[in-house]
């Protein structure tokens, strides 16, 4: 049994809860979070960047950052948004979104930014 | 004029062969792989099954002109070679609106695959396709939910759903059930399942089971903060005791059942759908019994048919075949009818087995499913193959990792991911596969490990149904 490792999550620890798609990856760097926008681009979906606090990042409605950015296509203007939610609510959970309005749901949720927890 | 009633045998094409036809956007189009008796020419068994699968029957009767049996009869209206195959041909038959009943899937197929597969006319006959007019497709019910719905009820987007279906297939305890189930979810699964012949038997009742399985579910949830579900198998020996257990699935809070519609039948089964529809309850649904009547090339149902039907029936999720792992499945034709359970319009396309056009209108779709001898190492290829709406299942590949199934789960999560993350990067994934799971696995040690485990693992047997084309 030496060789079997123990899976620890934990109702007990915050950090055990994990935020939708991506969230089982080492956190994105700038470049890899780049070729995300690019992807959400290029799908012609609608970019958009949601927040929360953790302990609220259960429900379903996260706090939008302004509206989505309908139309838009300069993969630095959505970088910069982002940058931008995360200066300005620094302790929040942050998550981007490609709205794909034709099926009328989210192409994609990704997380690009998980707050750091201290228990 | 009238026509004068004259006793005896005609021959069938004299009626029921009409080449110069063009088909009505009403009607119902069947095309049937047949293969004939010897001697007889493909026109007169065209027509044959185009007259026994609607109003034919094998001698003249005074009562056939009481009515307009020109409207009401089936036509057959071309035939085709198979390619490579001598023995065969494909036969077009146009049914008319007016002999079949709105929303009726079970009035459609009595016709359509009824008397006429038993016909000695014919050594062998398989309905390949099936297209639904529209006025057809919306008497129909459809989905409970849909694809989209499901994705909005679960918070889930941009990536293919994770299940897997929970081992040994019988004999487990409920409370010990619930804890394989438990620990699933707790390591990143959305969905565990309940195996399709686990029902209520005396080692597990049903209802112990719900309960333990729903305890299971909230503390996974609570645990992981992300909504979970089990697919709670309601398929009952009899309608009454389908809905009780379905009501109990909705008591304790249940967000997904399950269902076999082939066995359950297709009547309870539209009933189990419109059910969950007014309960907000999700519907898996799974396929025993198909491979009786869909592996053969010669004769049967294909699947495809089978797959639009359940679309029509309603359901949320359907097994389609993995295209990779242990079951059968040729990958264009599983292709195509991927296509027909998630879409909104479907063009003919010969190369994936598809003759007709189908219009699903404003119908949702189905979450195609793929089970079954799937583990890490097929994860490229089925995010390639099946694309984020999808639900892919590893039973084995879970279950059967050295740390258990948490780890097991976790390993599939975070290769789905890293294959996700790739795809969007424009990686192409089944020629990248192995070095992108190979870093993945440098952050996981659960992957670390399941890679190493399941590595020769492989399913390289012939399949048996494949799409007809010369190089067979």
């Amino acid at each position: 049994m030496s060789d079997v490792q123990d899976y620890p999550s934990r109702l007990s620890d915050p950090n055990s809860r994990k935020l939708g798609t991506f969230s089982y990856l080492p956190a994105m760097d700038d470049d890899e979070i780049r070729k995300q926008v690019e992807y959400i681009v290029s799908k012609g979906w609608n970019p958009a960047v949601e927040h929360s606090e953790p302990e609220n990042a259960g429900m379903t409605y996260w706090y939008m950052w302004k509206l989505p950015m309908f139309g838009e296509t300069d993969v630095d203007a959505i970088l910069r948004e982002v940058q931008l939610c995360r200066e300005t609510n620094p302790g929040n959970h942050i998550r981007l979104i490609g709205y794909d309005n034709y099926n009328q749901t989210q192409g994609t949720a990704m997380l690009v930014h998980r707050a750091e927890i201290k228990v | 004029m009238a026509k004068s009633y004259k006793a005896g045998v005609k021959e069938y094409r004299d009626t029921y062969w009409e080449p110069d036809y063009t088909p009505k956007e009403s009607d119902i189009l069947a095309c049937f792989k047949i293969t004939p008796q010897p001697g007889v020419p493909r026109e007169e068994a065209a027509a044959a099954v185009a007259a026994e699968s609607s109003t034919g029957t094998w001698t003249t009767v005074w009562t056939d002109l009481l009515t307009d049996l020109d409207y009401y009869k089936g036509r057959a209206y071309a035939i085709e070679d198979v390619p490579g195959d001598d023995d065969t041909f494909y036969a077009f038959i146009a049914y008319p609106m007016g002999l079949f009943e709105e929303g009726s899937i079970v009035n459609v197929f009595t016709s359509l695959v009824g008397n006429v597969f038993g016909f000695k006319a014919v050594r062998a006959l398989r309905l390949e396709d099936v297209r639904f007019p529209l006025w057809f497709v919306t008497t129909c019910y459809g989905p409970p939910h849909g694809i989209y719905v499901e994705r909005d009820k679960l918070d889930k987007y941009g990536r293919p759903l994770l299940g897997c279906t929970i081992k040994p297939k019988l004999g487990l305890s409920a409370k010990n059930y619930g804890r394989a189930v438990y620990e699933c979810l707790r390591g990143g699964l959305d969905f565990t399942k309940d195996d399709e012949n686990v029902n209520s038997q005396p080692f597990m009742r049903w209802r112990d089971r719900f309960l333990f399985c729903q305890e299971a579910i909230d503390k996974a949830e609570g645990e992981t903060g992300e909504k979970k579900g089990h697919y709670m198998n309601v398929t009952a020996p009899d309608v009454e005791e389908m809905y009780k257990r379905a009501e109990f699935a909705k008591e304790v809070g249940s967000r997904i059942i399950m269902s076999d519609y082939l066995t359950l039948g297709w009547a309870a089964h539209q009933s189990l759908a419109k059910w969950c529809r007014d309960n907000g309850m999700l519907l898996h649904v799974h396929r025993a019994m198909h491979a009786v009547m869909d592996r053969s090339p010669t004769h049967g149902i294909n699947f495809r048919v089978f797959a639009k039907l359940l679309r029509l029936l309603g359901g949320d999720h359907l097994h389609s075949g993995t295209v990779v792992g242990k079951l059968e499945g040729d990958r264009m034709a599983t292709l195509g009818w991927i296509d027909l359970l998630r879409d909104k319009y479907v063009k003919e396309d010969r190369s994936r087995g598809i003759f007709f056009d189908q219009d699903w209108g404003q119908m949702p779709g189905v979450f195609p499913v793929a089970s079954g001898g799937i583990h890490v190492w097929h994860m490229p290829a089925l995010v390639s193959i099946f694309g984020d709406n999808s639900v892919l299942q590893f039973g084995g590949g879970t279950l059967g990792h050295p740390w258990g199934n948490a780890a097991g789960a976790a390993a599939n999560r975070v290769a789905l991911e890293a294959c996700v993350k790739a795809r969007n990067e424009g990686r192409e994934l089944e020629k990248e596969g192995k070095d992108i799971l190979t870093d993945a696995a440098k952050h996981s040690p659960e992957l670390k490990i399941a890679m190493e485990t399941w590595k020769e693992i492989k399913f390289e047997f012939d399949t048996v149904d494949k799409l007809d084309v010369q190089h067979r």
